[in-house]
């Protein structure tokens, strides 16, 4: 497992408590998990994602992640209706690992708050959470 | 893997180490009231001679073949064992309850599992077996836990044809988390009424054992199909006599999603009604919500074929409250004697013996026929079948045990709308002569 200081955290993204990612393109949001969520997993075997049209409140699981040391749960950051689910997972789950905040994309939703990405944490908070 | 019990010295080692003074002081942690304050009540021991004695005494309370004539299954099945599965469980190697975590020391029993999950998808005709559960009941009951999983809706619907204490199993482990259970009715031929279905929907799973607790082979491709209107639902198929699929066609090539049951007919001792084996299989696709172990084969550094336990992250050890089941183990040394049954008697031996327990059920039913005593479902059997006396059959019933002949099941305590029904079994250890002798009692008795 790497520093903290060695790790990525992408700027247009928001954070969530759980180590979820959200970032806002146009009308939706698209969902993965940081990269320290997946350093810490180590090698991803696995994502199981939701239904296109399932809908979920914030907070509520929305699929698992599986890698060689644990299975995880995906928390939803936000309210919304599940739009596209990033079917490459199913092949590549190593994406996950390799480009966390790109290829390695979950969901895409559509979110019942347009605005309320901002109650998310932005990068500072997050590292500031990750540091203790 | 051995097991050595700690002795006195080494605790004291354990306690001295960690600077306590006495056990008590390791579990002060425990609330006084979770603690046995008296000493366990447990009888004074034994002389190896008295105990001899004692399980002699208790083995005598019990209608053992050959010396009993055994015409009951329901359940519990009474097959040949071959001496080599006897011989090969003896060695001390393969004794052990767990199922093994660590690949560095356990590969021979590793294997052995493996073999087992191999044979137990052949017979069963699905993609993947686990390392195996407790029984039957308790695989059944795993399996509708599993279709909740898979399909996040509350109900099953369960056939009132599968076993009685499965069902009690199935009851136990669903209504205490509030899910519903849909008890399916039965025909006028032994086969379970899917029309119980009509108007109900968001069914996780409908669950259908055959050979059925009558004896009567469910129709299941077409039943399968039926289930399968709603494309959420899992079709499963349970049992409680594997053997029926050496000549059945497999669950699998049914259109099971998941097949589980019994697999004690597969070289298991009946013993006192237990230990089982409940065999567990399914689709590829849902191998991830399978429950219990599974182990896979591999490869080591050096690219030899070696065996590991797969999935693990899924399990309770590991994932704690979210864990695809509660169990973290598997009936290890059950399931070994069932796969070297399956190994010894073969691919085709398996079929030529259930071709014998069906041929014989035949014969018994037919003599039992011709006597005066009634068939009252008309669907096809395997080994087991039910007979409907004329009242009054009960004093037989227990005049024959006098005569250490077992006439089969009364039904009534589960089934209180058949009186004078009584389940009866053949399996390749009844021989002609104790089938002739069984159907000329219960003719003189007719004519009487």
């Amino acid at each position: 497992m790497k520093e903290i200081s060695e790790l990525d955290f992408a700027e247009d993204v928001r954070y969530t408590e759980d180590h979820e990612w959200a970032r806002q393109e146009g009308n939706l949001v698209k969902v993965g998990i940081s990269d320290y969520a997946q350093d810490q997993l180590g090698d991803i075997v696995f994502v199981e994602l939701p239904e296109v049209g399932a809908s979920f409140g914030k907070g509520d699981e929305f699929g698992t992640v599986e890698s060689v040391k644990a299975v995880s749960e995906l928390y939803m950051p936000v309210r919304g209706e599940i739009t596209a689910v990033n079917e490459n997972l199913e092949g590549q789950p190593e994406l996950v690992n390799k480009e966390p905040y790109a290829g390695g994309w979950m969901i895409e939703l559509r979110p019942e708050d347009p605005g309320v990405l901002d109650s998310l944490l932005d990068r500072n908070a997050y590292l500031a959470m990750l540091k203790g | 893997m051995r097991y050595f019990p700690h002795t006195d010295e080494d605790i004291r080692e354990m306690l001295q180490e960690i600077g306590l003074e006495s056990l008590d002081a390791l579990f002060a942690d425990i609330p006084k009231d979770c603690r046995r304050a008296r000493e366990l009540e447990l009888p004074s021991p034994l002389t190896e001679w008295e105990l001899n004695a004692h399980m002699d005494t208790l083995a005598a309370h019990m209608a053992v073949s050959p010396e009993y004539k055994i015409f009951l299954g329901a359940g519990s099945y009474n097959h040949f064992i071959p001496e080599v599965v006897r011989q090969l469980l003896l060695r001390g190697e393969f004794f052990t309850a767990y199922t093994p975590y660590q690949p560095e020391i356990s590969q021979g029993t590793l294997q052995a599992i493996y073999e087992y999950q191999t044979l137990t998808t052949r017979l069963l005709g699905m993609d993947v077996a686990n390392a195996s559960m407790y029984d039957g009941a308790s695989a059944l009951a795993e399996a509708l836990l599993m279709a909740i999983r898979l399909t996040k809706r509350k109900k099953v619907a369960v056939s009132r044809l599968v076993h009685p204490f499965y069902r009690q199993v199935v009851q136990t482990y669903l209504t205490a988390s509030g899910y519903e259970i849909v008890e399916l009715p039965f025909l006028e031929n032994g086969a379970t009424d899917l029309s119980g279905l009509d108007g109900v929907t968001e069914c996780a799973a409908v669950a259908i054992q055959s050979p059925n607790f009558f004896g009567c082979i469910e129709d299941l491709e077409s039943q399968g199909k039926a289930v399968h209107t709603d494309m959420k639902t899992l079709f499963v198929v349970a049992f409680s006599e594997p053997l029926a699929y050496g000549l059945l066609k497999s669950p699998g090539a049914r259109g099971a999603d998941i097949a589980c049951g019994e697999g004690q007919s597969l070289g298991i001792p009946q013993s006192f009604g237990g230990p089982g084996l409940g065999m567990f299989a399914t689709k590829q696709e849902f191998v991830r919500n399978m429950p219990g172990r599974l182990v896979g084969q591999t490869t080591d550094k050096n690219g030899r074929r070696g065996f590991v336990l797969t999935l693990a992250t899924r399990e309770q050890h590991i994932r704690r409250e979210r864990a695809t089941s509660n169990i973290c183990s598997n009936h290890g040394l059950c399931a070994l004697a069932s796969t070297m049954y399956m190994a010894c008697v073969g691919g085709t031996g398996i079929r030529e013996l259930a071709r014998l327990n069906h041929d014989k059920a035949e014969y018994l039913k037919k003599g039992l026929r011709d006597v005066g005593a009634t068939i009252p479902f008309e669907a096809p059997i395997f080994n087991e079948f039910l007979v409907r006396f004329p009242a009054g059959f009960k004093e037989v019933h227990s005049r024959l045990l006098k005569k250490k002949i077992v006439a089969g099941l009364d039904i009534c305590t589960f089934y209180p709308e058949l009186p004078d029904h009584y389940l009866l079994c053949a399996t390749e250890t009844n021989t002609r002569e104790d089938m002739d002798a069984l159907i000329e009692e219960v003719g003189s008795w007719k004519n009487h």
